[in-house]
């Protein structure tokens, strides 16, 4: 970029955010850009293109103040009307959630605020929320994906709760692409690496591999907090007089532009290194504000909270005065700085983590200091809440920021974006994967299991799994690789909340709407699969860029599917987060809604785990199976083939197998229950084999197959991705009971076979030895990044 | 009466919590001690919780070993107060010189976390009396820095001395010296070891197993029966 620095006579210094895109070197010096000044100086340009703003919302900014922006505000509006912050292309559409939000007493808190609430009885209240850090991730893996937990453990904190587990849902490119060795192993142990330290147990998660995250992974990250009903907060600065507290880490100048230029603009090579915008995390740091803020609460010190995200002191001032009642006051000078040279524009921007803004009553400020002392955590009064509207910034005693704080936080742009279904959208389903050639023999299907199994979407994800604490805590009733995370909430009474995550680019790209209530069905049915009922959702919404209409269209159609079938299965969204232009070039990424399923269990003693652990017990098969292959695993692993249409969703019929599960698990009629999803019930069955150490003697039902051939109805059995399923271990006693429970409820329950021997053997076609099959599937992840 | 366990938290300690629940468990009274108050407050015996005390990234438990708290404990060890120390806590007797050796980055240089196998070497420390000789036992364990080194004069000292009080079976889950995962002082009274027990004291959560109960319930009956 330019710089204009005046005329030969050097007289006109001019007023400049300091704020410089990455690779700028010289800062030229400056006078304080104050209110005062842009008054007097309506003409002077400023780079609000650099800063992300569009021509017409540069204008809006200057009809709303009816002057110029200082540079410190500009540098505000630009962070918080960046689509990161301000859902500026997504807001129109994520109002369905809402619209459409079914009739549920277990929501306590709902969207909008730093993460939903939900009532799972017993006095308690769930928090949790999934966000992405996907862009941060791929320019820096460790750092990228530390932060990224770090972020969303503290809207937990903010909501008042005690972190309990965190998940992971990643996105990578190809297994075999050189990039994919960076950036897994470094996302990796970035998630480790500050999730251990915060001594929060990671509970689950996914990995899927796809060459189209190559240039986009997706480091998606969950988290789950517990309180009791009274000890929700909310953010928001009310009280005029109170006190804005500003505690945990200095203030340095990473990450400053990370919200506004990071997340919300393409990658392309022609831009220089964005490096110095990705944030450096201090878990040491985040868990002293863990314990510091929890203690100020149980003390009841604090009127409103907010963590310092992206776009740092911006977001956090303007929203915790936008959600109150009042203005605020803040000066700069007294926030602690890591470096001194940082302008007032910078220390707005910063995104500095480990942060976080208190809003005190002026009485318990020394209590509330105290408490932070104890912890070793810096902690500073920066301002207070006053009358009125006005958010006002000072520095050096000058006025830098004068605006409605509701202007910054809340009536951002917004835009409802064209789309259209893309034309190669029909093209795409036509390519039927019916039509792919099956195994013939019995030896190919054999050799085809094996290579299901071991392929990287398929494998075991323990190389993932083992490197992050699941214990820590010591309530920790499941972890990976179960169908759902578990974790005890009271230890008097057993009670306990689930948590599955899913979401399947493949089948989202196929059709949109369709996909995205799949992802939901598969999550619902994770939970119900462990004994958990079902009670609200969190999602995360990676898509490419809004600015191209077919990418916009996947979105509108993800968002009609998902709000959809949250209705219909009576789960709301209580919140959650979209992350877009996640391409390269035009290459977007296949559209990928993670849905987050928050589930209750009464007692965790009654958890339904997924591996066979005794031998004898029968196997049933839940559900009707079809001819389904389009976005399979097998489509993808056997042919590399995407086309055709995803299966089938009947939510109704999700309901019913939930409810099934949910009262098998109750009575003592389920010893192992495992979800049928990606790879389809042979998938399942080596999982469930493998997880609990013993073998299955499977006999297949017969007529699934158009063809009417043996081996290709086995194919169908095996493979088919039908929604809607799950097979269970019943131990003989209850399969009375059990039948007759499905037969009364009209849930096709069809038996298979029995927990048996040391191989996984399927009559008539082939047998593999566990061993064998823990080789195929094990082996392959630890290979990849050796 | 029963007995009062000591619990130390230092800024970054993680299972202090779940440490309380194990002595609680047990039959113990948990008493939580704060790394800067130098009172014991009549506590029988001492447990140095795992965590990443001060984030360790100096050395693990190099800061911890200068709190007031531990200048206590040091004291009252050295006079046979019984205290053991889990994972970092392993990590911080080493660090006061009140176990030997050291602690490096795992071989492999990942964290890791798993249900680990163990053996039962020596049932005459404080905290090891109710189980048998050579007792095989399972103990989640979950460390990044968790491969035991020393010189080999110590080691040898150490092995000709009973005072390996632990060691890895099927897998050394950190390259540490002849598999040791936990070790005592010549007295018997301070044992410190890499694997968690108190993540192996109730049926309902973690791998189930039950194993770590046998830490608490040997402690108890000495403090008792003292």
């Amino acid at each position: 970029m330019t710089l204009d620095t005046g005329t030969a006579e050097g007289a006109t210094e001019i007023p400049y955010p300091s704020v410089w895109p990455c690779g700028a070197k010289e800062r030229p010096s400056v006078t304080l850009d104050t209110v005062k000044h842009a008054g007097e100086t309506p003409d002077v340009e400023l780079p609000w293109a650099e800063l992300g703003l569009k021509q017409d919302e540069y204008a809006r900014v200057r009809d709303i103040l009816g002057r110029r922006p200082t540079g410190a505000e500009l540098a505000m509006y630009s962070v918080m009307w960046s689509e990161h912050c301000s859902y500026k292309s997504s807001k129109v559409h994520l109002r369905q959630f809402g619209e459409k939000a079914p009739a549920t007493d277990a929501l306590l808190v709902g969207i909008g605020e730093n993460a939903g609430v939900v009532d799972i009885g017993e006095g308690y209240a769930v928090t949790f929320k999934v966000e992405s850090h996907n862009h941060p991730s791929y320019v820096e893996p460790y750092q990228g994906a530390a932060t990224g937990v770090g972020g969303i453990v503290r809207d937990i904190i903010a909501m008042g709760a005690r972190p309990v587990a965190v998940v992971d849902p990643l996105r990578m490119g190809a297994p075999d692409h050189p990039d994919t060795k960076r950036v897994l192993p470094g996302v990796v142990a970035g998630i480790g690496g500050y999730g251990n330290c915060l001594g929060l147990p990671n509970i689950g998660g996914e990995l899927v591999f796809d060459a189209c995250y190559q240039g986009n992974p997706l480091v998606n990250a969950g988290a789950i907090g517990v309180m009791r009903h009274e000890d929700i907060h909310l953010a928001k600065a009310s009280g005029t007089g109170n006190k804005i507290v500003l505690y945990g880490a200095r203030t340095g100048g990473d990450g400053i532009g990370g919200a506004s230029i990071l997340a919300s603009e393409t990658f392309d090579d022609s831009k220089p290194s964005k490096r110095p915008a990705v944030q450096v995390g201090d878990p040491f740091q985040e868990k002293l504000l863990i314990e510091c803020t929890l203690e100020a609460f149980a003390e009841k010190l604090v009127v409103g909270i907010q963590d310092l995200g992206a776009a740092g002191l911006s977001c956090a001032t303007s929203e915790l005065a936008s959600n109150g009642s009042g203005g605020m006051r803040v000066s700069l000078d007294d926030v602690p700085l890591r470096d001194s040279t940082l302008s007032p524009e910078e220390i707005l921007m910063s995104e500095s983590q480990e942060r976080m803004c208190a809003v005190v009553e002026p009485d318990k400020v020394d209590r509330f200091l105290a408490i932070c002392e104890k912890w070793d955590v810096l902690a500073t009064v920066i301002g207070e809440v006053t009358d009125g509207d006005r958010l006002e910034i000072f520095w050096h005693g000058e006025k830098i920021v004068d605006v409605d704080r509701r202007t910054v936080a809340h009536e951002g742009p917004v835009y409802d974006r064209p789309y259209a279904r893309p034309d190669w959208q029909n093209a795409l389903q036509a390519d039927d994967a019916g039509k792919l050639p099956r195994p013939g023999t019995a030896d190919e299907l054999r050799e085809q299991v094996l290579k299901l199994v071991g392929s990287a979407n398929q494998a075991s994800k323990s190389w993932v799994t083992d490197q992050y604490d699941r214990f820590v805590q010591g309530n920790t009733v499941l972890a990976q690789p179960e169908d759902s995370g578990m974790i005890r909430v009271s230890e008097e009474t057993g009670l306990g909340v689930a948590i599955a995550t899913d979401g399947n680019g493949r089948y989202t790209k196929l059709d949109p709407y369709t996909g995205a209530q799949l992802a939901l069905a598969e999550s619902y049915r994770n939970v119900a699969a462990a004994g958990a009922r079902p009670l609200a959702i969190s999602d995360c919404l990676n898509f490419g860029s809004p600015e191209d209409p077919a990418v916009m269209w996947q979105f509108v159609e993800a968002i009609h599917g998902l709000a959809d079938g949250c209705q219909q299965l009576g789960t709301p969204v209580t919140g959650g987060n979209v992350s877009l232009y996640n391409q390269t070039g035009e290459a977007a990424i296949h559209p990928t809604p993670v849905v987050a399923v928050l589930g209750v269990i009464d007692d965790v003693a009654r958890r339904t785990p997924i591996g066979f652990g005794t031998e004898g017990q029968l196997l049933y098969l839940l559900g009707d199976t079809r001819e389904e292959f389009g976005g399979s695993a097998w489509s993808q692993v056997v042919h590399d083939h995407l086309g055709g249409l995803p299966p089938k969703v009947d939510l109704e019929r999700e309901r019913l197998l939930a409810e099934i599960l949910i009262s098998g698990s109750r009575d003592g009629m389920i010893d192992a229950a495992h979800d049928l999803s990606d790879g389809g019930l042979v998938q399942a069955l080596v999982e469930s084999c493998l997880r609990g150490g013993k073998g299955a003697r499977i006999v297949l039902p017969e007529g699934l197959a158009a063809s009417g051939d043996a081996t290709d109805d086995a194919f169908v059995a095996l493979f088919s991705e039908s929604a809607g399923r799950a097979v269970l271990a019943v131990p003989r006693s209850e399969e009375l009971r059990f039948t007759d429970m499905c037969g009364a409820r009209g849930l096709p329950a069809t038996r298979i076979g029995v927990v048996d021997g040391d191989a996984l053997e399927v009559q008539g076609q082939f047998s593999v030895p566990l061993t064998e099959l823990r080789e195929a599937h094990e082996a392959t992840i630890p290979a990849l990044v050796a | 009466m029963t007995a009062r366990v000591g619990v130390v938290t230092f800024p970054g300690t993680l299972d202090d919590r779940d440490t309380e629940r194990a002595v609680r468990i047990a039959g113990l009274e948990a008493v939580p001690l704060w790394h800067r108050d130098k009172d014991l407050h009549q506590v029988d015996a001492v447990v140095l919780p795992g965590g990443f005390s001060y984030g360790d990234y100096l050395r693990a438990g190099a800061i911890s070993r200068f709190s007031p708290v531990m200048e206590s404990i040091a004291e009252q060890a050295k006079a046979g107060m019984p205290v053991l120390g889990i994972c970092n806590g392993f990590q911080v007797l080493t660090e006061t010189h009140l176990l030997p050796g050291a602690m490096l980055q795992n071989n492999h240089l990942h964290f890791v976390c798993r249900d680990q196998k163990l053996r039962v070497e020596n049932v005459n420390t404080a905290w090891t009396t109710e189980f048998a000789a050579g007792q095989e036992i399972q103990i989640p364990l979950k460390n990044i820095d968790g491969q035991f080194v020393a010189d080999a004069r110590t080691v040898d000292e150490l092995e000709a001395e009973g005072r390996v009080v632990f060691r890895y079976l099927d897998v050394n889950p950190n390259g540490s010296l002849r598999d040791i995962a936990g070790i005592t002082n010549s007295a018997g009274n301070v044992v410190g070891l890499m694997p968690h027990p108190e993540h192996a004291v109730d049926p309902q959560v973690a791998t189930g197993g039950t194993d770590g109960l046998g830490f608490f319930t040997s402690i108890l009956k000495k403090l008792v029966s003292a």
